[in-house]
């Protein structure tokens, strides 16, 4: 297998380094050697990639995907994971600690890790828990964790309710350099909510989560990271009123990022419709107006990351009762159709949006790629900007179906994703990989 | 064969033809006896409900079907099983209708997009409770004729009101105005888009009202801090004999029962020349009769 690829006269988008028009991309040992606007020759026993009418950008980030190995392997894992990964352009993922063994250890850490190089399909970069168990009640071995490989520390899923225990945590991280990720909810603004509060919930005598309960928890943490100069990365963001303090804490220099998911982009609560619990997720589907506010804050670069938020569930997780329902979708695989959807809206440039999926969350987490300058990793995903296809949730990789996307038309496809020089999906089919059991 | 899922999705001449229909099920006027001879109605309550499942008990016998009660009481449920196995299983033995009470909003929902039998909603959580709606509809069109033009006072906690929210949704169909009264932390968002007028203060609304219907207050809403006390409720929001004496004349009084006595509405009230409670029940017999006739068809 050659080692060189030539990508010739594709459009590449690479925003961190102000790149967009018509390049050759030369890569060589699973490393960027030379983005050229002139057509280089092709070197001996170089694989030609005839990238013309298509984008050749960074390979896409995702910093919040959840693998579900190890403990729900019937949902998902790490193998089936990363092949959705790369199917949906992503050539780097990092996985959420709520597993049903706990990514409160080092050892589970290093099992995510051996699983992932099993799979050799894209980087995987596990994320640690702030709290043993996740119960919210005392720190987990931090500087374990993060020497075990792990990329920022999260209880994601659930939020560190005690203030105090959250200002030690930040306060902690700080020796490490790694960001605390935090998914906000007030526990006892959102009990017994199924959805939204709005006039929805009203509609459907379902009780609501109000904004206010992801809206406080974000003003008590930047309070907090303000005191403790650590960084904070604030998950899932779904909300007018947390962008509206996001953009003010960022004024003041704080070291705050965030990111916000394709679906609370482009859905609101009116989604669930007649109780589709393919419309259920915390935090849930928000007003159109919330809708507007995150889709400005995204452009306007307040917001740094699209982040899928990846939830595989099982069929039988949703055919339930809405409030039995759980929460959660899957995004891998939808994720580049509905950030393009932004962009033929004219929400989005087509610079910005690579930017939301490759340098916004490679620097948010200090993350290698997403970008393409000679000496960058050697990840790349091919887009076609142009074809139309409709969403097929039976054709997922993944190995759930959660999605309220199932039928929906798209424009622009993944047509190849490669990860350090070398090819792992093309035209629908994912490259090698195998169970490692 | 027709689903009774909500008030929501129904037309207003289809509600009146519903509530025509339940005239000729009166009492004395017997000429719809075998209508749904041979069929079965499967009642199946996840949470008790005396009234409501004996009504619609009555109803089904009255036209001539076999009755089927499952109640969630030492049922599989308790087991892991889930409602769609056991809607599924209920559907297996046959019946035309399955009249379902469920403690989860959009229970008949889910249930309805995988059965081939005909669901009526007895009641979903907090959504709709569709049958009481138009039996209260039906009780103020005996007595008015017709609602356009006339304003009804829903009183109580709307929040948690599946009789409200059907109510607010048949009323307004059938041309009537209708105001919401209750505390602010009982009261959701968007119930003006939904068509109501929303007050706090129920002594500025009681003078305009042609009907109010007191709503029944669950006590664990203290607990849940909702309320300060049932002391304050009533003080605010009963329907005591002192605010009967400033309503409209000829202004009635309705409640779905059962009732708190003393809490939502005084016992001299309840039981007083306006009240119209027991004539709901009575019309909640034929109502529900021309509901299972329309659903069956
Ligand atoms: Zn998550």
């Amino acid at each position: 297998m050659s080692s060189t690829v030539l990508f010739r006269r594709g459009r590449v988008i690479d925003p961190r380094n102000g790149v967009d028009g018509v390049r050759d991309v030369l890569v060589r040992d699973g490393k960027v050697v030379e983005v050229s606007e002139a057509p280089l020759p092709v070197p001996a026993s170089a694989e030609v990639v005839d990238a013309n009418g298509k984008w050749v950008v960074p390979g896409f980030i995702d910093l919040h995907v959840h693998l579900r190995e190890p403990g729900e392997e019937g949902k998902e894992t790490v193998l089936t994971g990363c092949r959705a990964a790369v199917a949906g352009g992503f050539t780097a993922v990092v996985a959420m600690p709520n597993t049903k063994v706990v990514n409160d250890n080092g050892m589970v850490t290093e099992l995510v890790l051996s699983r992932a190089r099993a799979a050799n399909l894209c980087h995987v970069y596990p994320a640690g828990a702030i709290t043993k168990g996740l119960k919210g009640e005392e720190m987990a071995e931090m500087g374990e964790l993060v020497s075990a490989g792990c990329v920022a520390i999260t209880d994601d899923g659930r939020p560190v309710m005690n203030a105090a225990l959250m200002r030690r945590a930040l306060q902690y991280s700080t020796q490490f350099g790694v960001p605390i990720m935090v998914h906000e909810e007030d526990l006892t603004l959102s009990a017994g909510g199924a959805m939204h509060e709005g006039a929805t919930s009203t509609r459907l005598g379902l009780r609501g989560i109000p904004a206010s309960a992801e809206v406080a928890m974000v003003a008590r943490d930047l309070v907090l990271l303000e005191e403790t100069g650590a960084r904070l990365h604030l998950a899932h963001v779904s909300c007018e009123g947390s962008v509206r303090l996001i953009r003010e804490a960022k004024r003041r220099g704080l070291r705050v990022t965030s990111e916000v998911t394709p679906h609370h982009l482009i859905l609101d609560d009116r989604a669930v419709g007649d109780y589709d619990t393919h419309a259920k997720m915390a935090p849930p589907l928000r007003s159109d107006r919330d809708v507007q506010a995150l889709r400005e804050a995204i452009a306007d670069g307040t917001v740094e990351a699209i982040a899928t938020d990846h939830a595989p569930h099982g069929v039988l997780d949703k055919l339930v009762e809405f409030e039995k329902g759980i929460n959660g979708i899957v995004g891998l695989e939808t994720a580049l159709g509905l950030t393009l959807e932004l962009v033929h809206a004219g929400v989005l440039t087509a610079t910005r949006a690579v930017e939301l999926l490759t340098h916004g969350p490679a620097q948010a987490f200090s993350l290698p790629g997403g970008h393409l300058a000679p000496g960058a990793p050697a990840d790349v995903t091919v887009v076609d900007p142009t074809e139309e296809w409709t969403v097929d949730a039976h054709r997922f990789y993944s190995r759930s179906r959660n999605t309220p996307f199932h039928g929906r038309k798209q424009k622009g496809r993944v047509v190849q994703t490669w990860v350090g020089g070398r090819k792992v999906f093309e035209n629908g089919q994912v490259g090698p990989g195998k169970e490692s059991r | 064969m027709r689903h009774l899922l909500g008030i929501e999705g129904w037309r207003r001449d289809e509600l009146e033809a519903l509530l025509d229909r339940a005239q000729a099920h009166l009492p004395g006027r017997p000429d719809a006896t075998n209508i749904l001879r041979g069929k079965v109605v499967a009642n199946l309550f996840f949470e008790d409900s005396t009234r409501t499942r004996t009504s619609f008990h009555m109803a089904a016998k009255g036209l001539g079907a076999s009755v089927m009660n499952w109640t969630q009481t030492g049922s599989s449920v308790s087991k892991g099983e889930t409602l769609l196995d056991t809607a599924r299983n209920i559907e297996a033995t046959g019946p035309t209708v399955i009249v379902m009470r469920h403690r989860s909003s959009g229970a008949p929902h889910l249930v309805a997009k995988h059965v081939r039998c005909a669901i009526i909603n007895a009641g979903d959580g907090t959504h709709e409770h569709p049958s009481q709606a138009l039996l209260d509809a039906f009780t103020l069109r005996q007595r008015w004729g017709s609602l356009d033009g006339r304003t009804v006072l829903i009183l109580g906690d709307i929040m948690h009101s599946r009789v409200a929210r059907s109510n607010l949704l048949c009323l307004r169909a059938l041309g009537a105005r209708v105001v919401l009264c209750g505390p602010p932390t009982l009261m959701p968002p968007g119930l003006e888009a939904m068509g109501a007028e929303v007050t706090h203060s129920l002594d500025s609304a009681l003078p305009q009202a042609d009907a109010v219907m007191c709503l029944r207050l669950q006590l664990e809403r203290m607990s849940e801090n909702f309320l300060p006390s049932t002391r304050e409720y009533s003080r605010l929001f009963g329907l005591n004999a002192a605010r009967e004496e400033r309503m409209k004349e000829g202004a009635v009084v309705m409640h779905p029962g059962p009732i708190n006595r003393g809490v939502e509405i005084a016992p001299s009230v309840a039981d007083g020349a306006r009240s119209v409670i027991l004539e709901q029940v009575s019309n909640g017999v034929a109502v529900r009769r021309a509901i299972l006739e329309v659903c069956a068809s």
